[in-house]
């Protein structure tokens, strides 16, 4: 068969192949090479990086920029922290999302109408930025931990995708059966839905961990205590401000030397921060993808 | 409770009784809904301070009433037209080149056999969606840095010598577009190849058989098989032209380009909270989300109008 349609392609057809593959082929360089000139540049010498020797492969190879990186105890507390905003802030979105989505998805919840158009207008329209910081500056959560969970506690867009989801895939005669039998709501959702529901958990798992992992503005607004701050907001300071925090360069003494250490730095810096979710990436694009096509379903 | 399933009567049971029913699920949606009463609802009501005269010991009712004060400040401001211009500009810019790109992609994908390469390119483009703001801007400003970073070394081979990038205003909305399409891209393609997936293969056939060259298949059966899909994403683009990420327009700024870089999220953020003018910044915030609010209503009414594809 793929030989019998090879044969009919004509000479314009696969001219246009050529052309396609080219094409892909030069997006795919566009968009790695970047990348790799980041990932060559954090282990090539302070000196190679700063003139300009450095394009694809790494010159003078050295581990130096990597050991400023893990001997600075502010990126070590902002990994912890990030950490702990991370799995914290996932698992009460993910619950949270699971409480809303479920009950809006039974026919016979009566008031879900009502609830659905609540969540909708969120969608439309919003206070704006002030509004919602006195809100949170109200509740006396500025500069506690809690600022950087409980204000984005729930994200409306999960919430339809976990609905649809539990619309197209736990039936209504499943609960109907279940309800017959004397099983409670609750019950049924903790050993029916949620064993039944693992794609979708493992998606917006994964969707919520990265936002939480890769948000700043929050604690931009929200954190004035450095020991609170996430990882971001420290990448934000070394790598956008450029402050580095001169015990991170203790053991160098030439000011050159400095000067290069604190480019390879970020570099460095660059690589270390984006590790976890690039390296887990790759395991989960599966899901990743399914996810967001369930969402695609319903707008 | 025999009444409750019988197969006409559920609508029409007694709301009371339908509720009873399912008691424990009102426990189980309180907490989520308490979160949208606290953190979506209680803030649209803090809007009124954009027409009071905010002052912290007062509180937000104690203040005095003004009208639109604040609005009339804002429209009256000589940088009124400059900031509208700059998020409009910057969203538009982005709409223009950001909309196709993934269409493209999808398209380009579409043609070529399942494979190593074909897995190779979504693997990679999909990645950069996950780089968060902070390293994305850092990697922007990296690679764009005089003499040393690799694209500013790409333009120095084709004479572009010694220019710093990031400083000209006149290349912020290109630095920013560019390296948005760069970053996500790959992930908008995911729902059109989904959408091309769904093709009905005797679409295809049948225009084989009629002699149809591939990009007569591309026009003919690909791209009108994207539009519902696309007018969808579309409507909801046109929506939020007017909500220009804070984010990454914040990261990018720095003193030489703030004449085309200063948006309304920008200026929200540095008058209300770094200047603490409350009520000001309140009104302009409230300004952008109503023009926000009619041009996502008017969208979606014109989308309807012409090609029954719409939201609601």
């Amino acid at each position: 068969m793929i030989t019998a349609s090879r044969i009919q392609e004509s000479k314009g057809d696969r001219l246009f192949l050529g052309i396609v593959y080219l094409f892909l082929t030069v997006i795919l360089l566009i968009v790695a090479l970047p990348l790799l000139y980041i990932l060559s540049s954090s282990v090539s010498s302070p000196q190679a990086v700063v003139s300009g020797k450095v394009w694809l492969f790494p010159v003078d190879f050295t581990l130096a920029g990597y050991k400023a990186v893990f001997n600075n105890a502010q990126i070590g507390v902002g990994y912890m922290n990030s950490l702990f905003y991370t799995v914290v802030g996932t698992v009460i979105n993910v619950l949270l999302t699971i409480m809303i989505a479920y009950p809006l998805a039974k026919k016979t919840f009566y008031g879900r109408n009502f609830v659905m158009v609540l969540l909708v207008i969120t969608m439309m329209f919003d206070g704006g930025l002030i509004p919602f910081y006195m809100v949170v500056k109200n509740l006396h959560l500025l500069d506690t931990r809690w600022a950087l969970i409980l204000p984005g506690a729930l994200a409306v867009f999960q919430v339809i995708v976990a609905r649809t989801f539990f619309q197209t895939s736990i039936p209504d005669e499943l609960s109907e059966a279940a309800e017959l039998d004397g099983c409670s709501d609750i019950r049924f959702i903790w050993s029916i839905v949620l064993p039944l529901s693992k794609p979708i958990i493992a998606v917006m798992t994964l969707m919520y961990a990265v936002g939480h992992w890769n948000a700043y503005f929050d604690a931009l607004i929200f954190l004035r205590s450095p020991d609170l701050f996430p990882l971001q907001i420290i990448l934000r300071n070394i790598l956008i401000l450029n402050s580095v925090d001169p015990s991170m360069m203790a053991n160098v003494d030439q000011m050159q030397a400095q000067q290069g250490l604190r480019d390879l730095l970020k570099y460095s810096l660059i690589v270390v921060a984006s590790a976890p979710v690039l390296i887990i990436y790759p395991f989960v694009q599966k899901h990743f993808v399914k996810g967001v096509m369930i969402g695609s379903l319903k707008g | 409770m025999p009444n409750l399933v019988n197969e006409t009567g559920v609508v029409r049971t007694p709301a009371w009784r339908r509720m009873k029913r399912h008691w424990q699920l009102y426990l189980v949606i309180l907490l989520p809904l308490l979160y949208l009463v606290i953190f979506k609802y209680v803030p649209m009501a803090g809007i009124v301070i954009a027409f009071k005269d905010y002052n912290v010991i007062k509180g937000i009712w104690g203040s005095t009433w003004v009208g639109l004060k604040y609005f009339e400040q804002f429209f009256n401001s000589p940088n009124f037209w400059l900031y509208i211009k700059n998020t409009l500009g910057i969203s538009l810019y982005g709409l223009l080149i950001g909309f196709p790109a993934p269409i493209i992609l999808a398209l380009a994908l579409n043609e070529i056999r399942n494979g190593l390469f074909k897995k190779s390119v979504q693997l990679v483009t999909y990645a950069p969606y996950f780089i968060s703001t902070v390293i994305m801007v850092s990697i922007i400003i990296v690679n764009l840095t005089p003499n040393v970073g690799m694209i500013s070394k790409f333009f120095a081979m084709l004479g572009v010598e010694n220019t710093n990038f990031m400083g000209i205003p006149g290349l912020f909305k290109s630095i920013y577009v560019w390296s948005d399409v760069w970053q996500f891209t790959g992930y908008g393609a995911i729902i059109y190849i989904a959408a091309l997936a769904g093709v009905n293969p005797e679409l295809y056939e049948s225009a084989k058989v009629d002699g149809a060259s591939r990009i007569q298949k591309i026009i003919n059966i690909d791209i009108p098989s994207l539009i519902p899909v696309s007018v969808i994403l579309l409507i909801l683009n046109l929506g939020n032209i007017m909500k220009l990420g804070f984010e990454k327009i914040y990261l990018m700024q720095n003193p030489l380009n703030l004449s085309t870089s200063e948006v309304i999220s920008t200026y929200v953020y540095k008058v209300g909270l770094l200047g603490s003018s409350f009520s000001f910044s309140a009104a302009i915030g409230l300004f952008n989300s109503v023009i926000n609010l009619i041009l996502l209503v008017s969208v979606n009414y014109i989308a309807k109008k012409l090609s029954n594809n719409s939201l609601w």
